[in-house]
């Protein structure tokens, strides 16, 4: 019973992770249709950056909100100046479809390579802002600590904040706007490139975050060449893939699934199948229902 | 305040699908383009609403260039460009896509009167402001897309085709919501249409295109007479 408690919690926990880095995959997605492989060295960085800023303020959360505004304007910085030069050079012919996956992909080992020249062998470590040891329930202890509850907590709210700037506000309109059809939407007067550039903005916040939450929830050991953030980018993709790609909800409910599926594999199967698990899931929904479980109507009406 | 093309021309690649057109528009008045599949009528409305780059040649409106300008800039000079198809996004709400419309002007009260007026000549909107868009029929999504385009504003209407599959009534309908509206707001109309006989109908004057190229161009009332005309785009 305890057993099957913790594995769920663990799931949860993981999950949201997940689902944090899948929506910063999806915000990408939706407003350049961009597959933004960049985003685990964004995040990386912006983790590099929150470590200075712990050291800084001697504060977690006033580094995790700083990270956010740097890694969004690292976010603005890369569409607006790299992105859309390479829209103006690559967007033609055949080259224009891999052009920007390709170029993400750069971008990604461009990020880690520097940040090892910077930063050198040096591993840093970054303490959990509060106990990462479990509850105890009757004398057990769960597999759900403070540290793992504020994570959770921390994800809901962003996205919550998300949801509602995406359907109460009129920046969200002309977001939804600009992802669903640019060319309407530039008729209606909505500036779509500074759109975009937002969406970038947006994703490398929700990128940050998900770097800072999961450092400290993981081995706590940041490095360049760290294997914490290739599985990030990797389990956030295929979370934002079972989701559809296209929604918030779906990318969380992908991240959800994904964590929970590999929790229980983990704990009843085996620690080896993980990873064949996680991409059996990935091809499985590609094969089966390649618009992802939240997916809606089969695609669009014109 | 007059709509003066002068010499625009606009190329697909190597094909050159306007070919140093010119031609002037009057305030307030309608102007009907017709003329066969790939005569150019399309790219024309998307050259002045700044969706097409335009390779020479120059557009004044309110002596503003149109031409080499971004589509969401020329929405701000009163230009408002109805795209083919019926020009919605279905996944957000009715509600959501006249506002859509409004979102750049500064002044809220302003953009909710014009809401009003807007519902007011399209009752069947204000039925569905919450529906999503893709629930509506083909003649509520053309009530949209104009709502939509009205919605900012405009002196200049620059539409593509509202009739496109729509049943013969609706298309007699949304004709004379057209009409009536650009007389009443003192709109400039460019109305480019395949079914050419409607539209001359509603019209002051008419453009007909071949080619690229102008091949006539005279008061809507003479052009449905003219024999050449006649025979060759209105089918008698």
């Amino acid at each position: 019973m305890y057993q099957l408690i913790n594995t769920v919690l663990i799931g949860i926990t993981s999950g949201a992770i997940y689902s944090l880095m899948a929506i910063a995959l999806v915000l990408v997605w939706r407003s350049a249709r961009v597959v933004n492989f960049a985003q685990a060295g964004q995040a990386l960085l912006s983790t590099y950056i929150g470590y200075e800023f712990i050291q800084k303020f001697h504060s977690f959360w006033v580094a995790l909100f700083l990270s956010m505004l740097v890694g969004a304007a690292v976010g603005a910085i890369i569409d607006s100046s790299f992105m859309r030069i390479l829209f103006r050079r690559a967007g033609h012919g055949p080259i224009a479809n891999v052009a920007p996956i390709i170029a993400t992909l750069g971008l990604l080992g461009l990020i880690r390579a520097l940040l090892g020249l910077v930063v050198g062998g040096k591993d840093v470590r970054i303490n959990p802002p509060v106990s990462n040891v479990g509850y105890t329930v009757a004398g057990h202890t769960m597999a759900f600590s403070p540290l793992q509850l504020v994570i959770v907590i921390s994800v809901l709210l962003l996205m919550l904040v998300l949801s509602l700037i995406f359907q109460r506000t009129n920046v969200g309109l002309a977001l939804r706007a600009s992802a669903y059809s640019p060319e309407i939407a530039r008729l209606a007067g909505v500036r779509v490139d500074g759109m975009r550039t937002l969406g970038w903005a947006l994703a490398g916040a929700a990128g940050a975050a998900a770097g800072l939450l999961q450092t400290p929830n993981g081995t706590g050991v940041l490095s360049p060449d760290s294997l914490e953030f290739s599985l990030l980018l990797v389990f956030g993709f295929i979370a934002a893939v079972i989701g559809g790609l296209e929604s918030l909800v779906g990318a969380v409910v992908g991240g959800m699934v994904l964590g929970l599926v590999l929790a229980f594999v983990l704990t009843y199967v085996s620690g080896s199948v993980v990873f064949i698990t996680a991409f059996g899931l990935l091809i499985a929904v590609l094969l089966v229902k390649p618009t992802g479980l939240v997916g809606k109507r089969g695609g669009r009406r014109a | 305040m007059t709509l003066v093309v002068s010499d625009l021309s606009v190329d697909h690649g190597a094909i050159r699908a306007i070919d140093a057109i010119s031609f002037r528009i009057e305030e307030g008045q309608m102007a009907a383009v017709i003329g066969a599949n790939g005569a150019g009528k399309t790219t024309l409305l998307r050259a002045l609403s700044g969706l097409t780059h335009a390779s020479a040649g120059s557009a004044t409106w309110h002596g503003h260039e149109l031409l080499y300008s971004k589509a969401e800039k020329l929405v701000r000079l009163g230009v408002s460009h109805v795209a083919e198809g019926k020009s919605v996004i279905p996944e957000l709400t009715v509600g959501e896509n006249l506002l859509l419309g409004s979102l750049w002007r500064r002044n809220a009260e302003e953009a909710r009167a014009t809401q009003e007026k807007v519902l007011e000549t399209f009752p069947r909107l204000s039925e569905r402001l919450s529906q999503p868009a893709d629930t509506l029929s083909g003649g509520e999504r053309a009530m949209l897309s104009i709502g939509r385009a009205l919605m900012s504003k405009p002196q200049m209407l620059l539409m593509d085709e509202p009739s496109l599959g729509l049943a013969p009534l609706i298309v007699e309908q949304i004709f004379q919501s057209i009409r009536e509206l650009s007389k009443l707001m003192g709109l400039t109309v460019i109305l480019v249409e395949q079914n050419a006989m409607s539209a001359l109908k509603i019209a002051d004057v008419g453009i007909v295109l071949n080619l690229g190229r102008i091949v006539a161009m005279n008061s809507a009332q003479q052009l449905i007479f003219d024999p050449l005309v006649r025979a060759a785009y209105l089918g008698y």
